[in-house]
């Protein structure tokens, strides 16, 4: 079996707020396999973004890791496998994790206008963490020169389709349009030829058309780099398109995972159904009644008990189901499914 | 094939050669040096109790084509008719402000964003009751009443009216936006991207609930959307729009069944199908959609278009009736068989 690039295991996030402790995350775990693109899917509040920015220690105050183990796969000077970081042990201003982040795991954020500074230029933006992150180019240990970083940065935009990518270097990032700052950004989060890419609704804020292009220039960067990506995303449509897992998450818990064929024409779990279900399919009967999900998601400081979904479940089977919170029991297929629906099926390891 | 509501009722609202040009200024004195052409010759009609879809890229025009009905804008040139209950037709671009007031009840709006539609500092209450209260109802209880009784038709319970905004989630702000717009018994409601900003389960709640009013009320939607999904779950016909102008209009089921312009097509193909079975093509689209400041020459969609000639790039195609009912801006419609949302 592989290793895994990245185990999340039993993950706790908790906000301290003056109203109380809201858990954002409640103890999530998932594997990311070298080369695997895993996708997240959840509505608001599920905790898939502070998931994501607990792997890169970037949870803001009052937010903290509680409790669990954020296991990465780090590499040698040569190439060859490291010794296992516990991420979510280091420091989070330390040199180790500001040697990781960035160079290591790399990201794109959601909204490509706010990630860029506007008074500096993206290449000179681009240049900079280049530099910091020399030992990635350059196996010596020794730094960069300005020249060499600038022409890595020509050729990362023309690697992620920006015309004229020399101009392009020195434009600011209003002066570019939606797409190509989302590209610009693709080419930043490459800049260190990161092994683990987070992308973190990548697509969200930008048209169909040229989400279409982002996600084919995503893939085939995918099988270029063969890095590993995890796609943070809420449309089941990008899920269905890029991702090999699935990773299905709701008030802070993973409720289902497994491969995407799987999640889509078998899922386990009554939520995942649910959602799958309440999406307006393009080829399917108009002007009816959708089925939707009863009602509301509860405010995070009033967490139901028991299985988190329970009191808007409709295959809700056990007075067990209020009472105690379902472990996430393997199934076959490399599936597991957080439901009692599912106790003592499948090949319980 | 025509649409039921097609065949029976009059246009309610009738749009001809509408234009809304903004301004683009330079230098100290703030000279025009050009305009962008947001809305660039749109003609339509919305038939009494249809919902007509505007559909587009951001940029394309659609918001703009539908704060000028609400004359939220004031368009450059054009006519936007509208049908009054005694059946005269009357052009809103020709009316003062004053005129307009009393138009107001009739032409009713719902926003994108449920976060910023509602005045936080005002109860419920406040902001479903003051459109009423505008239009002249001043007597408190009779707003009371009034309220409740909206708050009940988008399941809402007529207790919430005295708390805040802050204390409902995003759907629930949405259907107490809804309950605004339509406290007035507005005949004409203008959606602009209502479920955008909401999560796909609640997206569903909000859709069913408008399909419902719509169906109980009999009222007139010009919904407003750039998700081809949620636009063909709820239009009787839809209007694409690609910088500033309507390249095709049709009913759902044929716009959908047999795209016309290349554009609706590539539109179509670029959604990705929740399906992981359905392999997603290449883009098929490339480079970017032009400035509606500089638009080019002849077609506006011919750098795009794989299927553009000369003639697409010196001349500008019209937007015609290619079969009953369908209306397509393109030189080669009749000819070309274009994918439509599963053939790739």
């Amino acid at each position: 079996m592989t290793h895994p690039l990245l185990a999340v295991r039993d993950l706790h996030v908790t906000f301290g707020l003056d109203e109380g402790t809201v858990k954002a995350v409640d103890g999530v775990s998932f594997d990311v396999l070298p080369g695997q693109v895993v996708g997240i899917v959840g509505e608001s509040g599920c905790g898939k973004s502070v998931t994501m920015r607990s792997i890169l220690q970037l949870v803001d105050e009052p937010g903290r890791i509680k409790s669990g183990e954020i296991l990465f796969q780090s590499r040698q000077q040569d190439g060859s496998a490291g010794p296992i970081i516990d991420l979510a042990k280091l420091d989070r201003r330390g040199q180790k994790m500001r040697a990781i982040r960035g160079a290591e795991i790399g990201l794109i954020p959601q909204e490509p206008m706010a990630a860029f500074s506007p008074v500096h230029t993206v290449g000179d933006q681009i240049i900079e963490a280049i530099q910091l992150h020399a030992r990635q180019w350059r196996g010596d240990g020794n730094t960069l020169s300005r020249a060499d970083a600038r022409s890595i940065v020509v050729d990362l935009f023309r690697d992620v389709g920006i015309s004229m990518p020399e101009q392009r270097v020195d434009s600011y990032s209003w002066q570019l349009s939606g797409g190509l700052r989302q590209r610009a950004m693709i080419a930043m989060a490459l800049s260190c030829k990161p092994r683990l890419l987070i992308a973190d609704e990548p697509t969200t804020a930008i048209d169909v058309t040229t989400q279409a292009q982002v996600l084919a220039l995503l893939r085939d960067l995918q099988r270029k780099y063969g890095m590993a990506i995890i796609f943070i995303t809420h449309d089941l449509g990008v899920i269905a398109q890029m991702a090999n897992q699935v990773v299905v998450m709701y008030l802070g818990r993973v409720v289902e995972q497994g491969p995407v064929d799987a999640i889509f024409h078998a899922p386990k779990h009554p939520y995942t159904r649910a959602l799958l279900r309440s999406i307006p399919s393009i080829a399917g009967e108009t002007q009816t009644a959708l089925p939707t999900i009863s009602g509301t998601l509860p405010h995070p400081f009033n967490r139901p008990s028991g299985c988190p979904y329970h009191p808007r479940c409709d295959e809700r089977n056990s007075p067990l189901c209020s009472q105690q919170v379902p472990d996430l029991y393997p199934l076959a297929n490399g599936q597991s499914a957080s439901c009692f629906l599912h106790v003592g099926q499948g090949d319980q390891v | 094939m025509v649409s039921s509501a097609e065949k029976i009722t009059q246009p309610l609202l009738q749009i001809r050669h509408l234009q809304k040009f903004f301004p683009i200024t330079a230098g100290f004195f703030r000279k025009t040096v050009g305009h962008v052409r947001a809305v660039d010759d749109v003609s339509f009609d919305v038939y009494e109790g249809e919902t007509l879809g505007l559909v587009g890229e951001s940029g394309c025009g659609k918001t703009t084509t539908s704060r000028c009905v609400l004359r939220a804008v004031d368009p450059t040139a054009g006519e936007i008719l509208f049908k009054r209950k005694n059946g005269e037709m009357i052009d809103l671009t020709k009316l003062t402000r004053d005129e307009l007031q009393p138009l107001r009840a009739e032409i009713q709006m719902i926003f994108q964003d449920p976060f910023g539609s509602l005045n936080p500092r005002m109860t419920i209450f406040d902001n479903v009751g003051e459109p009423l209260l505008v239009s002249g109802m001043t007597n408190r209880r009779d707003r009371m009443d009034r309220v409740a009784e909206l708050l009940k038709l988008v399941g809402l319970r007529p207790e919430f009216m005295h708390r805040f905004p802050h204390a409902f989630s995003g759907g629930q702000r949405q259907r107490i936006g809804i309950a605004r717009a339509l406290s007035t018994d507005p005949r004409l409601v203008v959606a602009d991207e209502p479920v955008s900003a909401l999560d796909v389960s609640v997206q569903a709640q909000v859709l069913n609930l408008l399909l419902e009013l719509r169906a109980r009320l009999n009222l007139t939607f010009l919904f407003v959307a750039h998700d081809l999904s949620v636009v063909r779950h709820i239009s009787d016909r839809v209007a694409v729009m690609y910088v500033g102008q309507i390249v095709e209009l049709a009913p759902t089921k044929l716009l959908y069944g047999r795209p016309r312009h290349p554009y609706t097509s590539a539109l179509m193909q670029a959604v990705p199908v929740p399906d992981p079975r359905i392999s997603f093509g290449e883009a098929t689209l490339k480079g970017e959609v032009p400035s509606p400041a500089n638009p080019p020459s002849g077609c506006y969609f011919h750098p795009r278009c794989s299927f553009a000639t000369d003639r697409c790039k010196s001349e500008r195609p019209e937007l015609r009736e290619v079969v009953p009912g369908h209306h397509v801006r393109c030189h080669f419609a009749d000819e070309l068989t274009l994918a439509t949302a599963f053939s790739h």
